[in-house]
């Protein structure tokens, strides 16, 4: 049995509490109105100014923006809209900030459950000793879950203006969006949500005592009703994962539409899932528990986070090349946005979750060097925070874009609580499945 | 060079494998194993040196990656260039993204090709080569595990029964 070890536990509330004060900060420096918005950009904007000034180095851009300003003063109206515009990006980005990083904590323990579905349909033998890690991670399903629930809720009840279409104002002048109202309403959506999550859930509770109950008994019945509801859940799971990535990511830009959605945010889901399985096992390995993993295992999981970041990729790639070449209005601006205010995370991001993985794992050794399976774990993990971060702020937050204290704050604590969570739930348990029928094989497993 | 080999028949890869590692432990010389398909850490178990394929191969795909660069600046840029979609082909470096898919191509046509034509070379194999595996049962069903023999031929071949082995040849080669 594991013991959830004080240090990691002080630990993290702590993080919790550094996150909590970080988000809080967030939300109370939010401007009251669009003239106080105003006054904080432009006050952002002399500071800039200032700097350029005295060091002189750049005199082209100043003396660019005393005509940009003129242009803007030239219509009023324009301008009262622009503030009122901006007002809303600033409010929002709290909010922004907490829903990125609640999704992408949910988004691991998602991923973690269909990997694990997928191990137990496909009666894999090199990974059941694994088992109790991920059915730990996807504890994580309940509370994160709820958390993003909420923030729907609190969404469609104006709090925040990160879903355009839930503001009846903006349907009203948008042919568009009167035209998706059918699917994008806010019962609807609640609906859905509801059902997915309690699909999700579902099945992960039946499968953790599907599990528990095959180490308690004498015949191999609840490892075959396993396998029946993990082939059943996948079906499930394609259907909803896909629909989800509509729902709650791609609807923050309801003009915008991609088919192969639901297949990017898959991808950037599993290779999250399949980074935290890797470093919690590493971590409880060092521990001294799990006896049985090998440097198999381990080069396994590497090798899963070295395919789903290629896999990633010719996703991201994909999307990307078609809707370049195509340069159809209504679908590159999409991606214009994330050129012009996201340069940096969006390039940024296929550095770290491409290129950096490809180098570091593409050696079939160092798959199986533990700090060289947790560093490019982390920047993995990172890089994925920011795919998660290029799909929700520049519909949100726009220009107003920041990584700062609310930002960091909200991963602080959802990494707090998802390591509270998840380690919690590893106590309940037996590291390693007893009567596992394939346990043999996985303890035996060599590549 | 005349030498007296051991031929010991297996018919299942973790056996053989189990056996390998038995032979290895006694100090006996493995001169060959031939299975009928790849036997996983069988390289290892017998202690081979390991394989350096996978260095050239990406190096053959950087080969490739370059070839296709130069090829589509040549084709697109240089030679002819033309105005596809709204954008002039002026530049290589604004038009890559329609290349990548041409040079992920080249990359993989070059490492695998190339591979697999440097395995031929390596280990010695040509169009119409006569087979060099000593039982033609190692292409269908059985392990033949090659083994020279020093010394004490009783105890090795009381060594390779017990191991598993379901026959033995003495041959001289």
């Amino acid at each position: 049995m594991y013991t959830f070890s004080n240090r990691l536990k002080i630990g993290a509330i702590i993080l919790m509490g550094i996150g909590f004060l970080g988000m809080g900060i967030g939300f109370v420096t939010v401007p009251a109105s669009p003239d106080e918005a105003k006054e904080m950009v432009a006050a952002h904007d002399d500071g800039h100014g200032d700097t350029h000034a005295q060091e002189g180095d750049h005199p082209a851009a100043s003396a660019d923006h005393p005509a940009a300003d003129a242009d803007h003063a030239a219509s009023a109206e324009h301008d009262a809209a622009h503030d009122e515009h901006v007002y809303h990006q600033l409010t929002n980005r709290p909010w922004s900030a907490l829903y990125v990083a609640a999704f992408f904590f949910f988004m691991i323990a998602l991923g973690v459950l269909a990997f694990y579905a997928i191990q137990r349909a496909s009666q894999a033998g090199w990974s059941p000793l694994l088992f109790r890690v991920m059915e730990g991670i996807t504890s994580y399903l309940v509370p994160g879950g709820i958390i993003i629930i909420v923030i729907f809720v609190l969404s469609i009840m104006h709090f925040n203006h990160m879903f355009v279409w839930m503001d009846s104002e903006v349907v009203a002048e948008d042919a568009l969006l009167q035209g998706k109202a059918g699917y994008l309403n806010p019962t609807f959506f609640l609906i859905r949500a509801a059902i997915f999550l309690g699909g999700w859930i579902l099945y992960r509770e039946v499968s953790r005592r599907l599990s528990l109950a095959q180490d308690a008994s004498d015949d191999d019945s609840n490892f075959k009703k396993n396998f029946k509801w993990s082939a059943g859940f996948l079906v499930f799971y394609l259907v909803t994962e896909s629909m989800m990535s509509w729902d709650w990511i791609m609807s923050v830009d309801p003009h915008w539409f991609s088919t192969l959605f639901g297949w990017y945010v898959f991808a950037s889901m599993m290779v999250s899932g399949i980074t935290v399985i890797a470093l919690i096992t590493i971590y409880l390995k060092s521990k001294g528990y799990l006896p049985d993993v090998n440097d198999s295992h381990i080069h396994d999981l590497a090798k899963f986070m070295f395919g789903f970041s290629i896999f990633w990729t010719y996703l991201w790639f994909s999307q990307f090349m078609l809707i370049w070449y195509a340069n159809i209005p209504e679908e590159v601006t999409y991606f214009v946005t994330r050129i012009e205010d996201f340069n940096l995370p969006f390039f940024g991001m296929v550095a770290m979750n491409f290129v950096f993985p490809v180098l570091l794992l593409m050696n079939s050794d160092y798959k199986r060097i533990n700090w060289f399976v947790v560093m490019t774990g982390i920047v993995i993990l990172a890089g994925h925070y920011l795919d998660v971060f290029n799909m929700i702020m520049p519909a949100t937050v726009g220009d107003q874009w920041t990584i700062g204290i609310p930002e960091l704050g909200a991963v602080c604590f959802f990494a707090g609580l998802f390591i509270l969570w998840v380690f919690r739930a590893l106590t309940k348990a037996p590291l390693q499945p007893k009567r596992n029928p394939f346990i043999e094989e996985s303890k035996h497993f060599h590549y | 060079m005349a030498s007296k080999v051991i031929h010991a028949y297996y018919n299942d890869d973790d056996i053989l494998m189990q056996a390998v590692k038995k032979v290895k432990a006694t100090k006996h010389h493995i001169e060959e194993v031939f299975c009928p398909f790849p036997v996983h850490g069988l390289d290892k178990a017998m202690g081979l040196a390991p394989t350096r394929i996978a260095i050239t191969s990406f190096m053959y795909g950087v080969l490739g990656l370059i070839v296709a660069i130069v090829m589509m600046n040549y084709i697109m840029i240089e030679d002819w260039p033309q105005d596809i979609g709204g954008k002039p082909s002026f530049s290589y470096i604004e038009n890559m993204p329609a290349f990548v898919p041409i040079m992920f191509e080249m990359t993989v046509f070059f490492a695998a090709h190339l591979m697999v034509i440097t395995f031929y070379l390596r280990s010695r194999l040509w169009p119409f080569k006569k087979a060099e595996n000593p039982d033609p049962r190692t292409t269908d069903d059985h392990f033949v595990m090659e083994i020279e023999v020093h010394g004490d031929e009783k105890t090795l071949m009381d060594l390779l029964k017990a191991s598993g082995a379901v026959e033995i040849n003495k041959v001289e080669k």
